[in-house]
């Protein structure tokens, strides 16, 4: 049923304004402000229309059986589907979609005739307004409610209408929550009778019968045909049990359908029904009365008796509508913790329907172990998808390590329904996607009959807008393909090829892409050659033609060795009888030719003239598909064929330039940008024959406003100014630079800056010159919006120029002076930022005297208040403290720096940034101009800087310790450092010993490794552990030079090797690694023999970071003790009784023998003991002398 | 390897030992063992021609002899494999 119809049944309806008060009043009571946030989250309801469809289709698909595995020995499964039944389902799916369009064109015509009837007769005859109403009379009833469904929301009907619409539906929900929950109360003046008299008007009534919440119903069977109860017979809502409504008021009509948000009231206690005992106990014996329910009221299933933790609130066995309903009111307060589960992060109303066998406590002796795997599968499913952190770990890894036991079919029954639920965000899919992985690698070969349903809900993922969702789609199906095998992945999607719905053939073809590069190309060739030329179907053709894109658009380069193959495979397609096909065939040649430039000409000879042919026959999208294959394909090609081919295609380009079409446009773009690119294409021709047209077409307002479009006429210019020159191009385009459109200036300014950048100034005259110059300061000075382009352009062009820009200088300058001091903060830190990019100008043209005076008024701005502004005044300042130099910097680096001091305690991340490197540069270049107790001061400021998030700050930060402690001394700088190591956060410690390793390696390590020691004699963990961290990154920097302070450290060494703390151990061994490697050869053998000893018992260690230390150190030892000694280590474990033994020796040995396998050999011992009468172990070679 | 390294980086470790023949592991058994030692044996020596001369010389034999036996040997170095323990 289409909206118009929609639209004449929303007029039988009360005025307008009292449903605006209804509306507004229940727009009073619960409202979830976060509703909408939550709605964003969700997958399904941020994807586009394309993608919902496609989400509606794959829960139908989803439902199918499970089908058998041929491969399989000995399964003859009764309830399992064949390749046959596929097909033969598929057909009928395609009949049946043919006769559901038959029946909705029969009725479109008579609904045509019976609007001439209503014409000719206004009363129409009551089954036609029922069937425009789209009542039951129409037949297929399921199919109603997909379309409905298939309608976004949003495109339904727009405003009042829908928003109305929605909040029907939740009102909905309450009650029919309402009506299982309530049980205790049933009879009395709430009866039917008592409602009957107060509902409206039957005429009225007939639109709520349409009761929104049966559309769920609907929706809901179709994903659980198995669990689906038959749709309750229709009732008008009225009928039904109205519990907890307040009575009915005189207003009538409408009013009685706003309600208090019963539920919320029965979760809390002192709000709940009273049950029967109570009643008991308050009223007297006498004079009551238990009414018996009228005739024809239907008990709503009785609650049964519950110990959940939900309070009252029931779940049923089956996945019903009436469970969806009572999930959908349970509302956030969801219970975040399940008997046998514990805490979870988060529980949506939706997972109470899938998990409510775990919600309830049962009583597990009496259940089968079938039951017992199942609860168990449950419950380390929700672990993963609702739980911690470290509770989804481990159950990740229960999961994974158990899935052959638990079998694929109770796996992804449990696994599948959940991801196709409605309401799934990333965050689960993710989790879930991630399950699947694992699993799959587990199951391997069994996983077969699942192929198909996992398939359906995994290939929604090829075509998501998330990129990380793609790969993850793609990562799974190629783990798929592994596991089951091609012949067995081809029968499987083989149906889904000719599928009458575009969305199953798309995502089918881009699995198969996927399976072509997990399982390689040629083994798919065959059958792609036998798809591609199917008699039966165009859509197989198309489907066949399209997996040959994306296996191109997917592999790129990797599909050189099969191009021709793959070429012909569809060469054929561009003589189709089917314009889709031809279309199809098109983009595939193009993505080829993308794919394998620039080779693999030789590839296309075949198809060359067919799509000669094709682009002089063609309009509109096919032709444009057309000239986006040629655009790929004449890159490819010699010079002299490509500037021929280039001439022929240039004349369609042309006339196609006036073409409306947005993706013609664009492909128009594409084409001459690349035929600009081929050798072949002359700078005349480019100059006579393209540039006019193209400027005349795409050089206006309109282009610049869409994103899109702006980027490719900016590309395709630059792309022709490589071939045409930058006078010829800047010359064309100068003038806008003071066009009144913004966008369109922006769109100038962008094609200028990258032109000048590709190709420099040196082709632009005097003229062009001053007219450059004077568009940009107009568009810079006019420009409203901030962003990077007119910044850039400025300083690309004015760079490019170089001396020639001398005399704009004043100029430029002032205006920058005059910006400096303007009211808004984004325009004096524009005029900072090009500041910093103008220094490195102003100081090749010997313009010392602007640059002082910048300096000066910079300096005056620094008590600017904008952060963001104050840090690209700072960064202009370092911008200018870098061109001029220390020594003649103006301000005198002396007043400069004092003022900085107070700055670096600005939290903004920009301020600290531009500081940082201003005070490092400084501390570099002219330490001695500035006080050493101001220096200190700034030593103290640094250590807040080790704090900041970004990793450049505390780079920069610690980079300046070093520059400060060489021209102070190191003893303050250490000091203050080490102390340093004595708080709380862990960055701002690790931070202070990279910095004492810095100062270390400026000074000299005999400066700082005493103090370092002096320190680690500390009682304190932190400082210990600093210590050692220090001293780790000391001897990493300063490599053979430790051999001078080996023995100073052997003790602490040897006290930290032997500590219970396994982080000092870990360090300790960290340590000796960088002082093995560092003296190796130099004679220190002696200690670090003594080291090796103390270092490896630690072998046994489990903790990964530890035992990776400790592999570390050994290995080290490997080059400075030599791998004999090593070797005669390792010997002792290599055969001992214990496995646990051997599995860390061997692993020693393995890393061992990688690093030094020859000169091991004169070390292995002799085995000639060993010998047998089988087996001689001698090693004669070694055995003999001379 | 023990349940605790399994998911670490260590398996990579693992793993890349395993790729690379003459690497060992826990199971192993004293002939295969043994065998890599004397196939390591004789690459090294045809690989170090001082080495290789010194073997001819006291051998008496063509260095191109000793080469090419010491190749020849790599096939099986301790003779054939013992014969599997029947279970």
């Amino acid at each position: 049923m289409s909206s118009p119809e929609r639209h004449e049944l929303q007029s039988y309806t009360a005025p307008k304004d009292v449903l605006d008060e209804f509306a507004a009043m229940a727009e009073e009571e619960d409202i979830d402000p976060f509703a909408e946030t939550a709605l964003k989250r969700q997958i399904l309801q941020r994807g586009s229309d394309y993608q919902r469809k496609g989400a509606e289709r794959a829960m139908e698909r989803g439902n199918e059986a499970v089908r058998a595995d041929p491969f399989a020995q000995g399964q003859e499964g009764e309830d399992t589907a064949g390749y046959r039944d596929a097909m033969r389902l598929q057909m009928l799916e395609r009949e049946e979609e043919r006769v559901r369009r038959a029946i909705a064109e029969k009725e479109r015509k008579e609904k045509e005739e019976g609007k001439q009837a209503q014409e000719e007769d206004k009363t129409p005859p009551a089954e036609l307004l029922a069937l425009m109403r789209g009542g039951d009379k129409t037949p297929p009833r399921a199919g109603e409610a997909m379309d409905l469904d298939r309608t976004p929301p949003k495109a339904q009907v727009s405003g009042a209408t829908t928003r109305r619409k929605r909040r029907w539906d939740l009102k909905d929900d309450e009650e029919t929550a309402v009506e299982s929950d309530s049980t205790a109360v049933n009879t009395g003046e709430w009866s039917d009778k008592a409602l009957e008299e107060a509902a409206p008007p039957k005429k009225k009534r007939s639109r709520w019968d349409e009761t929104p919440a049966e559309e769920k119903d609907v929706k809901l069977e179709e994903a659980a045909p198995a669990a689906a109860a038959a749709p309750p017979p229709k009732r008008s809502r009225w009928d039904q049990t109205p519990a907890g409504m307040p009575a009915p008021t005189a207003a009538g009509g409408l009013a009685q359908i706003i309600m208090p948000n019963y539920h919320a009231l029965s979760e809390d206690k002192n709000n709940r029904y009273m049950s029967d005992e109570e009643l008991d106990v308050l009223l007297p014996p006498s004079g009551y009365v238990i009414v018996t329910p009228p005739p024809g009221y239907e008990r709503v299933a009785p609650p049964k008796n519950m110990s959940t933790p939900l309070g009252g609130f029931q779940i049923q066995e089956e996945g019903s509508a009436a469970t969806a309903a009572i999930a959908a009111a349970l509302g956030p307060e969801a219970p975040t913790e399940i008997p046998g589960v514990g805490n979870l992060a988060f529980f949506k109303p939706e997972d109470a329907t899938y998990f409510s066998k775990i919600l309830k406590e049962e009583d597990e002796t009496e259940m089968t172990v079938e039951e017992l795997k199942e609860r168990k599968i449950m419950r380390l499913l929700l672990k993963i998808k609702n739980g911690t952190p470290p509770v989804r770990k481990t159950a990740l890894r229960q999961i994974t390590d158990k899935a052959r036991e638990f079998g694929a079919g109770p796996l992804f029954d449990k696994i599948l329904p959940l991801l196709m639920e409605r309401t799934l965000e990333d965050q689960e899919r993710h989790l879930l996607v991630k399950v699947i992985d694992r699993v799959l690698y587990k199951l391997d070969d069994l996983v077969r009959p699942y192929v198909h349903k996992i398939l359906v809900v995994i290939e929604p993922l090829l075509i998501d807008e998330d990129y990380y969702a793609r790969v993850e789609g793609r990562e799974i199906i190629s783990n798929l393909s592994k596991a089951a095998g091609l012949a067995h992945m081809i029968s499987t999607m083989r149906p889904d090829i000719d599928h009458v719905d575009e969305y199953v053939r798309n995502t089918t073809a881009r699995a198969f892409s996927v399976v072509a590069s997990a399982l390689g190309i040629p083994s798919l060739l065959p059958f792609l050659r036998a798809v591609c030329r199917s008699k039966k179907s165009w859509q197989a053709r198309h489907t066949g033609i399209r997996i040959v894109q994306q296996i191109a658009i997917m592999m790129g380069c990797a599909v050189l060795p099969h191009l021709r193959n793959l070429v012909d495979c569809v060469a054929h397609g561009l003589e189709d009888d089917q314009q889709k096909v031809r279309t199809m065939t098109a983009l595939a040649l193009a993505a080829l030719a993308e794919a394998a430039a620039p080779y693999g000409i030789e590839s296309f000879d075949n198809v060359l003239k067919p799509l000669w042919i094709g682009i002089r026959q063609h309009r509109g999208k096919g032709l444009a598909a057309f000239l986006k294959a040629i655009g790929f394909i004449i890159p490819l090609m010699d010079p002299e064929y490509a500037s021929y081919y280039t001439k022929e295609v240039t004349v369609i380009l042309i006339r196609e330039f006036q073409s409306s079409d947005e993706e013609m446009k664009k492909i128009v773009l594409k084409v001459v940008k690349q035929c600009a690119a081929t050798e072949g294409v002359t700078p005349a021709y480019i100059k006579h024959d393209i540039l006019p047209e193209f400027f005349k077409a795409f050089w206006v307002r309109r282009m610049a406003l869409d994103k899109r479009n702006f980027k490719q006429v900016v590309e395709t210019t630059v792309e022709l100014a490589q071939k045409a020159g930058v006078s010829e191009i800047v010359g064309r385009i100068v003038n806008d630079l003071k066009d009144d459109s913004e966008p369109y200036r922006k769109m100038v300014m962008e094609t200028i800056t990258q032109v000048v950048a590709k190709l420099g100034a040196s082709d632009i005259d005097e003229k062009l010159e001053e007219k450059l110059i004077d568009g940009i300061i107009y568009a810079f000075q006019e420009q409203t919006t901030e962003d990077q382009i007119m910044l850039d352009g400025f300083g690309t062009v004015v760079n490019a120029l170089g001396v020639r820009v001398k005399k704009y200088l004043t100029q430029i300058v002032s205006t920058v002076l005059w910006r400096l001091n303007n009211k808004s903060a984004k325009v004096r830190q524009q005029a900072a930022d090009l500041t910093t990019r103008l220094a490195v100008v102003i100081k090749q043209c010997g313009e010392d005297a602007l640059l002082s005076k910048l300096g000066l008024v910079l300096f005056e701005q620094l008590g600017e208040e904008y952060p963001d502004t104050l840090g690209s005044i700072i960064a202009a300042e370092g911008a200018i403290a870098n061109v001029v130099g220390m020594t003649h910097m103006n301000p005198p680096v002396k007043d400069l720096l004092p003022r900085m001091t107070p700055i670096l305690r600005n939290r903004h991340e920009k301020v600290q940034e531009a500081s940082i490197n201003l005070i490092g540069r400084i501390a570099d270049r002219g330490a001695e101009f500035v006080p050493a107790r101001e220096w200190m001061r700034i030593c103290f400021e640094l250590l807040d800087l080790l704090k900041a998030h970004k990793k450049g700050i505390r780079r920069a930060a610690v980079n300046s310790f070093g520059y400060i402690a060489k021209s102070l001394g190191p003893q303050d700088v250490l000091q203050v450092l080490l102390t340093n190591l004595r708080v709380q956060e862990r960055q701002s410690r690790v931070c202070s010993t990279v910095a004492i390793a810095i100062v270390a390696e400026t000074c000299g390590p005999f400066t700082c490794i005493p103090a370092i020691l002096n320190e680690y004699r500390t009682a304190e963990l932190n400082v210990r552990t600093g210590c050692l961290k220090a001293l780790s990154f000391v001897f990493e920097y300063v490599g053979p030079q430790s051999a001078f302070y080996v023995d100073s450290v052997v003790t602490m060494l040897e006290d930290a090797l032997t500590d219970r703390d396994l982080v000092h151990r870990q360090t300790a061994s960290t340590i000796v690694k960088h002082l093995a490697l560092g003296v190796a050869g130099l004679g220190c053998e002696d200690s670090m023999m003594h080291l090796m000893n103390l270092v490896w018992p630690n072998c046994f260690e489990t903790s990964p970071h530890v035992i990776g230390a400790v592999m570390d150190a050994i290995e080290a030892m490997r080059v400075s003790l030599g791998p004999g000694i090593l070797l005669s280590y390792t010997l002792q474990g290599l055969f001992h009784p214990a496995r646990k033994v051997r599995e860390v020796y061997w692993r020693i040995y393995n890393a061992l023998y990688l690093g030094a396998e020859d000169s091991m050999v004169p070390f292995y011992p002799d085995l000639s003991d060993l010998s047998d009468k089988r087996n001689t172990y001698d090693r004669h070679a070694l055995q003999m002398f001379l | 390897m023990s349940s605790e390294l399994r998911y670490t980086a260590n398996t990579q470790l693992e793993h890349l030992h395993a790729r690379y023949t003459g690497t060992g592991h826990a199971d192993i058994t004293k002939y295969d063992w043994i065998t890599h030692q004397h196939r390591d044996t004789y690459a090294s020596i045809v690989g170090h021609a001082p080495l290789l001369s010194y073997l001819a010389l006291a051998d008496g034999e063509a260095t191109g002899r000793v080469k090419f036996e010491m190749t020849e040997k790599m096939l099986q170095p301790c003779g054939p494999p013992p014969k599997k323990e029947e279970d």
